[in-house]
């Protein structure tokens, strides 16, 4: 089993990509997010991510959502590079 | 009459599968008890008229917001739905598919955009998707009007199936099998588009991006706003309508009570569109001639950028600055429509989800946001003075709304949601729907404007005639030669920017001002009240309270932001 990394969506790099594992939020949230196809086990691509805590731009089922900072630190992902 | 409700998720081309059905005589409907808006139009089934409801998008029947609560609703009435699926984004759209077939209404199902699935490298199998469904699944492309006739000739062989309801998970579950079974996706290289909707969401690029766009769009909108005044409507109120004036006018005899308030004042023995402010000269001249130029090439511009997709990715760029007052990236929406008219701009800050950030959006556009009329003024009457001039106008605004804004941002208790939107694909829109929306909305402005304008000429003129104006100018007398510089006449035109502020403006022409006392006058007039339309969406958009606490903010800002231009200047 390789050792993948886990980290949030904030901090993922632009360009990297990841499976997301959880979402760390109220009902609501999760039902919004789910809505634009943020789920767990949804793979997701990072597309940019805009200076001092902006929005984060991510690729879920080749369309785009903006997730706000603190949103997009709710969801945890984990990156597909392996740990060496 | 039997009615057919459209409803799917935003972005879906739900407005143009609308549009490809219906006529052109639509009619913009309030939500009874709610502020959202929804269209109505008919078509014919057979022999049947029938009415067609476009829903407000939403991406499941548990509302979170106001338009989709409307859009839950209208279903309760609908004899027939249809539910338009992007049929790039299957998974996601099918969430609210299953939720429909759990009720008990007939469903019908365009799966629309079908031809962007084949650049996209999808593969859905339809016939397993209506086999699995139990209803009617018909590809359109709404665009092109595609599908568009078998869409209409299987509306009647819409069905509910007695599906079973289902929680959150077990759907998401669900969703996930049909996908696996209809849906096979084979990898595509990037397209030009795609590659572009990348660059517009990155900071530097979009950035870039973004100042493009947006100068295309205000130069393009001053070139038709120009052109239709300078080619249409001057050439045809000078030549055509100036004639039926002067005769008029000297049938009533060159003056007196009745001929001021018709025709206006003769300027230099004729009769002048902007200075005489008669019931037919000014009042007819500044809404269709001045403003409605303008009006309809800005919601031309903007129609067509919200349909290419454009206006989220500027939501995102703006995030972060928005959120420095108290704002979120989508406020940009409501903000740049306040460039146009401040009425559909303060009604747009209904999508904004929280109370703070409707106070704050609305009261920023109404104190710091020109409208077009304004603009124009603005441009025709300072811009004589000398281009700085006008910069410093707008300079002052601007400075206006980051101070205002951040002050509110601490005052204002509340909270200020996170931005989570959907980023559509670049699309080519759909003319029928961009002109169908822009007449709704030069539609819904004249209909706002014009008799307001009108009666505000009448009522000018009247007020003046007893001499009310004459009091209210000694009273305020020392405040505005003071504080602000001005002469005492301009008392008058402040007051009259209650009404109209382009006229007001219009109004300080003769007087005969520095360049130092027009920007002071334009600022003042921009900041101190709404105009009269404006006035009222707020009071019905904001209420009592915080409609008297948003004027109160205003002629605070007007009195400190013109005294203290009249010590620089």
């Amino acid at each position: 089993m390789p050792d993948r990394k886990q980290v949030t969506l904030s901090q993922m790099q632009s360009g990297q990509s990841g499976v997301v594992v959880q979402i760390e939020g109220g009902h609501s949230l999760v039902s919004r997010l789910n809505a634009l196809g943020i789920r767990q086990g949804k793979r997701l691509t990072k597309i940019s991510s805009m200076l001092m805590r902006g929005p984060v731009t991510v690729e879920v089922d080749r369309t785009q959502v903006g997730v706000g900072f603190g949103m997009a630190s709710k969801i945890i992902v984990e990156l597909d590079e392996v740990l060496r | 009459m039997r009615k057919i409700v459209l409803i799917g998720s935003p972005n879906v081309g739900k407005s143009a599968i609308f549009s490809r059905l219906t006529g052109i005589n639509v009619i913009v409907g309030n939500y009874p008890g709610k502020t959202v808006e929804y269209k109505r139009g008919h078509m014919k089934l057979g022999q049947e008229t029938v009415e067609v409801f476009d829903a407000p998008g939403t991406y499941t029947l548990e509302p979170i917001s106001d338009a989709e609560e409307v859009a839950v609703s209208m279903l309760s009435s609908a004899d027939t739905v249809i539910n338009v699926v992007d049929a790039t984004n299957l998974e996601r759209n099918l969430y609210l598919t299953l939720q429909l077939l759990e009720r008990k209404i007939p469903v019908i199902i365009a799966l629309n955009m079908w031809d962007d699935t084949k650049h996209r490298g999808i593969n859905i199998d339809l016939d397993k998707l209506r086999e699995i469904l139990g209803v009617p699944v018909i590809p359109t492309v709404a665009v092109t009007g595609q599908g568009i006739k078998d869409l209409v000739e299987a509306i009647p062989k819409a069905t509910s199936p007695s599906t079973p309801a289902r929680a959150r998970d077990e759907r998401w579950a669900a969703i996930g099998s049909i996908t696996e079974q209809v849906q096979r996706v084979t990898h595509h290289h990037h397209t030009w588009r795609e590659r572009l909707a990348d660059a517009s969401v990155k900071p530097l690029t979009g950035g870039i991006i973004a100042l493009v766009v947006l100068a295309i769009a205000f130069l393009l909108i001053r070139f038709l706003g120009e052109s239709l005044i300078g080619y249409g409507l001057e050439p045809l109120f000078d030549n055509l309508w100036a004639p039926v004036l002067s005769k008029l006018s000297s049938f009533l005899g060159g003056g007196g009570f009745l001929h001021n308030i018709i025709i206006g004042k003769l300027i230099g023995g004729e009769v002048n569109f902007v200075q005489s402010f008669g019931f037919l000269s000014s009042g007819l001249y500044v809404p269709f001639a001045m403003v409605l130029p303008y009006v309809l090439s800005f919601y031309l511009v903007i129609g067509l950028l919200e349909d290419i997709g454009y206006l989220p990715r500027l939501a995102v760029l703006m995030d972060t600055i928005m959120h420095r007052v108290g704002l979120h990236g989508y406020a940009i929406i409501p903000t740049l429509l306040g460039l146009g008219c401040n009425v559909p701009a303060v009604l747009a800050t209904r999508i904004l989800e929280s109370k703070k950030e409707r106070f704050i959006a609305a009261t920023l556009i109404s104190i710091a946001v020109p409208c077009a009329a304004l603009q124009a003024m603005v441009f025709g009457l300072v811009g004589e003075q000398g281009g700085q001039y006008v910069a410093i106008v707008y300079g002052t605004l601007l400075v206006i709304w980051v101070i205002l804004g951040v002050i509110l941002r601490y005052a204002v208790r509340g909270f200020t949601p996170e931005l989570l939107i959907e980023i559509p694909p670049y699309r080519l829109p759909l003319w029928r729907a961009v002109l169908q929306k822009l007449w709704m909305r030069v539609y819904g402005f004249l209909k706002e404007a014009v008799p307001i304008i009108l009666g505000a000429v009448l009522v000018i003129n009247v007020l003046y005639f007893v001499g009310i104006f004459d009091m209210i100018a000694n009273f305020t007398a020392p405040v505005i030669t003071n504080l602000l510089g001005l002469p005492k006449e301009a008392v008058t035109a402040i007051v009259i920017g209650f009404l109209r502020k382009d006229v007001a403006l219009g109004m300080l022409a003769p007087l005969g001002l520095t360049a130092g006392q027009l920007v002071v006058g334009s600022v003042v007039l921009a900041t101190f009240f709404p105009c009269i339309a404006t006035f009222v969406v707020l009071l019905k958009e904001l209420g009592t309270v915080n409609m008297l606490k948003s004027t109160g903010i205003m002629i605070s800002v007007a009195l400190i932001s013109g005294g203290i231009l009249n010590l620089i200047l």
